[in-house]
Order: C-alpha cells, then sequence, then structure tokens
C-alpha cells in the first residue's frame, strides 16, 4: 500500500485503508528512504575499500539529550605535505539523514583532531570515515545511548 | 547582527600546532519538525565553515542537519607567520557571516 | 494519583528520601546533577553556547535604542561594573508598581520608559540576551535576595504555589523538587531546582531561556495551565526560589539538558 502512494489509488481502498496510507505519502520522501549507513559511507568513499583503525571516534556511551552530543576525532596522520588525511566524514545510523559533517584538511590543519557537537535523534551508530592522502579510507565507529527528556514541552 | 565566537591562541612560535575554536549563534533548523499545528518549519542551516590563514583554507567543513545548533567547532592549524586567522559560516540561503582573529607568530 | 504514573511511562525512583525542604548543608546546584560532558560545556566559555548570547547582550548593550536614543550604557556605563551582583538580588521590590518585579521585568522596563523602546517580548531574543548578560556580571556571586520586608509576602505566595499540586498529573513542584531531588524522572536527574544558573542555554531549547520559560516546561510537563510570562505568579516563585538559593554561587549562563 504505501508503495502505491502515487499509483491510482479508488475510493474503497482508501476508506478501507483510512487516512495512513495518506499520511505515508505526505511524509517527506527523504525520511521513508534514508540511505542505510553502509550505503552513505560508500557513497563518500566510492566504493573503496574501508579498513578499521587509525581513526579514534569518541563519544560519551550515554548522553543526557541528543540536541548537543560532544564528539571527539582523532586520526593518526603526520599531515605532512606527502601523507596526511583530506577528509573526515561523520555518518549517522537512524538519523533522518545519515550525513553529519565532512571536514576537510591538510597539512596546514597541523592536527587531524577535531571535537564538535552532533544531532542524534536516538540511540545509534556512528561512523567516522578518513580518507588520507594516498586515497586509502579508514573508520571508526561508536554506539550511543541517547536518554530522552521525561517531559514533554510544547513548542513556543 | 554575527554572534559568533572564535579562540585562537594570541601568540605562538613558528611552526607550533594550535587550537582553534569557533563557535555561531544559529538554529540550524533541520527541516524535519514540525511546528505549533502541525506546520513544518522549513529548513535553515550552516551549510559551509572555512577558517582561512591569511587568505589560504586551512581548515573548512560541509555541515548537514544533524550538526547541532550554534554550531561548535575545535581544529588545530599550523601558525606560520602573523596575521589574520578569517572565519566564514555560509548558510542555506547563501549568506555569509564572518569572524576574525589575530595572532603574533615569533 | 501515585498509581497512574508507571501507566504514563513515568517513573520517580525515591531512595527513600525524605519529604519537605531541603536543609542548607544539602543543597546542591543543577550543575552538580549533569553529566561531566554537560558540567564542561558550561565551564569552558569557549564552548558553553550561551555566552553567544551573552556576546549579544553586550552589543545590545552599548546600541542606542528608541526614541530617545539612548543605550543602556548611557545611564548605567560599564555592565561590568555597574551591574555587577544585580542580578543575584532579584526580583526586587518596585516602588512605581507597588510589587516586585523580575530582572527581565525590569530591563524590559527600562526599554520602554526610559529607552523609549517597544515593549521587548518575553522570551524574545533582546530581552533574553540583555539579561543573559547582565546576570553574567554576577557570575561568582551569591545569590543575595534582598532584606526588604516589602517581598515576604510574594515569597510566601511562591513558596504556597510551589507547594500547590497542579495539573492532570496533580504534582506540586515540591513533589519532585523537595521530595525526589535525588531520585530520577526516566532518564533525567530530578535536581532541586535552584535557579543559579538563569537564564540557562537547554540543550532540550538549543537556546538559552529564562527561568520563566523553564517553569512554563514544568507546568506543561504536569498539565498544568501555564502562568502568563510575566506574572505576579512566576515572580513570586522566582522570589521564593531565590530566598531558597541564598548564598549559593550564581553561574549565568548555566547548561543544563
Amino acid at each position: 500500500m504505501a508503495g502505491d502512494c502515487h499509483g491510482m489509488i479508488d475510493r474503497r481502498e482508501l476508506l478501507t485503508a483510512g487516512g495512513a496510507s495518506l499520511l505515508v505519502c505526505a511524509l517527506p520522501g527523504s525520511a521513508l528512504a534514508r540511505p542505510s549507513l553502509a550505503e552513505a559511507v560508500a557513497g563518500f568513499t566510492g566504493g573503496a575499500p574501508v579498513q578499521t583503525g587509525r581513526v579514534t571516534l569518541t563519544i560519551p556511551p550515554l548522553v543526557e539529550n541528543g540536541n548537543a552530543v560532544g564528539v571527539n576525532l582523532a586520526v593518526e596522520s603526520p599531515m605532512t605535505a606527502a601523507d596526511h588525511v583530506r577528509r573526515i566524514a561523520l555518518f549517522n545510523e537512524k538519523n533522518p539523514q545519515p550525513d553529519i559533517a565532512i571536514f576537510t584538511l591538510g597539512p596546514r590543519t597541523g592536527r587531524a583532531r577535531i571535537a564538535t557537537r552532533i544531532r542524534l535523534a536516538t540511540s545509534q551508530t556512528v561512523v567516522a570515515v578518513a580518507e588520507m592522502s594516498d586515497g586509502s579510507y579508514w573508520s571508526s565507529s561508536a554506539s550511543v545511548i541517547v536518554t530522552l527528556a521525561a517531559c514533554i514541552e510544547d513548542l513556543s | 547582527m554575527t554572534r559568533a565566537l572564535v579562540n585562537v591562541p594570541k601568540t605562538a612560535k613558528r611552526g607550533d600546532v594550535i587550537d582553534v575554536r569557533a563557535m555561531i549563534a544559529h538554529p540550524m533548523e533541520t527541516g524535519y519538525r514540525m511546528g505549533p499545528n502541525g506546520v513544518p518549519i522549513p529548513r535553515d542551516i550552516i551549510t559551509r565553515f572555512e577558517c582561512l590563514y591569511d587568505g589560504e583554507i586551512v581548515f573548512a567543513a560541509e555541515f548537514f542537519p544533524a550538526m547541532s545548533a550554534n554550531p561548535f567547532i575545535s581544529f588545530s592549524t599550523v601558525a606560520t607567520a602573523s596575521g589574520t586567522l578569517t572565519f566564514r559560516w555560509t548558510d542555506d540561503a547563501g549568506k555569509v557571516e564572518t569572524a576574525t582573529a589575530e595572532i603574533a607568530v615569533s | 494519583m501515585r498509581a497512574r504514573w508507571p501507566a504514563l511511562g513515568l517513573a520517580l525512583l525515591a531512595g527513600g528520601v525524605a519529604a519537605g525542604e531541603i536543609g542548607p548543608s544539602e543543597r546542591r546546584s543543577g550543575r552538580d546533577f549533569m553529566s561531566a560532558e554537560t558540567r564542561a560545556m558550561q565551564a569552558d566559555d569557549n564552548s558553553n553556547p550561551g555566552m553567544l548570547w551573552v556576546l549579544q547582550g553586550e552589543q545590545l548593550w552599548s546600541d542606542p535604542a528608541g526614541s530617545k536614543n539612548l543605550s543602556c550604557a548611557s545611564c548605567h556605563g560599564e555592565a561590568t561594573e555597574s551591574m555587577k551582583g544585580v542580578a543575584a538580588r532579584y526580583p526586587a521590590f518596585d516602588d512605581a508598581s507597588g510589587k516586585p518585579i523580575d530582572l527581565a521585568g525590569r530591563i524590559a522596563r527600562c526599554r520602554t520608559e526610559r529607552q523609549g523602546a517597544e515593549i521587548p517580548a518575553r522570551e524574545g531574543d533582546e530581552l533574553v540576551a540583555l539579561t543573559t548578560y547582565v546576570a553574567h556580571q554576577s557570575r561568582g556571586l551569591p545569590v543575595a535576595p534582598p532584606a526588604d520586608e516589602r517581598l515576604a509576602p510574594a515569597r510566601a505566595e511562591g513558596r504556597r504555589l510551589f507547594e500547590t499540586r497542579m495539573g492532570q498529573l496533580d504534582l506540586a513542584c515540591a513533589s519532585c523538587h523537595d521530595d525526589n531531588w535525588q531520585g530520577r524522572l526516566g532518564g533525567s536527574a530530578v535536581t532541586q531546582a535552584h535557579p543559579t544558573g538563569y537564564p540557562i542555554y537547554r540543550l532540550e531549547w538549543q537556546a538559552v531561556g529564562s527561568l520563566q520559560r523553564r517553569m512554563r516546561g514544568c507546568m506543561v510537563g504536569v498539565r498544568a495551565e501555564p502562568f502568563a510570562y510575566g506574572s505576579d505568579a512566576y515572580v513570586a516563585l522566582e522570589a521564593y526560589l531565590m530566598s531558597r538559593a541564598a548564598g549559593m554561587a550564581m553561574e549565568t549562563p548555566g547548561v543544563r539538558p
């Protein structure tokens, strides 16, 4: 049914299915069909193999609020003109879209160490992938438990 | 009014790797939220951040809605010469906000 | 009512805490209940997002405003001097209206009467930023409620409201913040409700907001009809909470989940 959103729906089907299928249709497509974590990583690497290691991704295992989760990234690299980290991408498993940020570094960055704050909609895995100047890819992942506020608050 | 806080050491020795921090006031509205009465709140995020050292980009980032509101970023750069670090944030509408900091390198 | 909580998915895990007011030696800032990460975010001015509002307030302080083209600085000079300790003494008694006034209300009054500007919106960026900037000048100083007998009725009313059950969940502020402050509500620490960090940067809001906004959140949480911003009821609650926190250090801008 959900796959038929834009197809023909007769009146009886509409009535028996109730509002559910209409609601599904009304949701932004991207929220339903987000690429998986693996697809997102492959999009970044162009399908090149990704090795585990050299990247250290530090996130608290349990956070009080998913709106600002502290992330620390470090990549083992001399950061010279000949051998440095070109890019580091951060991806998530369960937000409405998998991308978080892509950092561009170079020899003038001096050190491949970054700290930032990200949003996590729910408990999930976060992956960091580093692209080196030799074209190799390295990654690390971390699982985070996001606790939700006990009290709801209206918007305003 | 740009509300940005940048932190760069005032002095450094040539060749030192220095820590740089930058934070700007921005809602980073994801586009995935509903406002009162179920009206979707349009997306409004900073998509690009750049740090230039005497005009050359030494660090840059592409941001997505999963970056926190009031985005904070900490990174490094090599102190090469006395000069200006310029921080540049560009949003969905193409609006650019900037902040600068001076460094004296000996 | 108590039996209904589990059905609503709420669990107050009280560890055999005696009910009633918190003794002076037991008082703890909300900061002490937070994770190390959130505490670190507050402690470093370069990473505390509340400092962005302090910065905005600093700019607004010296920007001429209103029909009289006066800035706050035109009368008060350097806020770092003139506003030191001021927020720690609010709410104060306001002679003009004959009742207590909170800091944001006082600033709004200055905006309209002294500067000839429009009434700034409660929880609007301008008033929140100015209040945060002024309160920041008291950071590290003890909460110092004025020894003004005219504030006594408001403090008593605030205490009465604090201890009055309200809303569909039939909870008083005191049900959590006096009687169960050592517990957790879901994943969140309950805390003792000391207003030492206000206005705070709340991760939930992704912005800085006032103590009244925080109280509004609690009222909505217990399914009560919130008071109006700036109402006597909120000012009375503020007056009571500040007297309850007398002597504790101001932290503005605090960071809380």
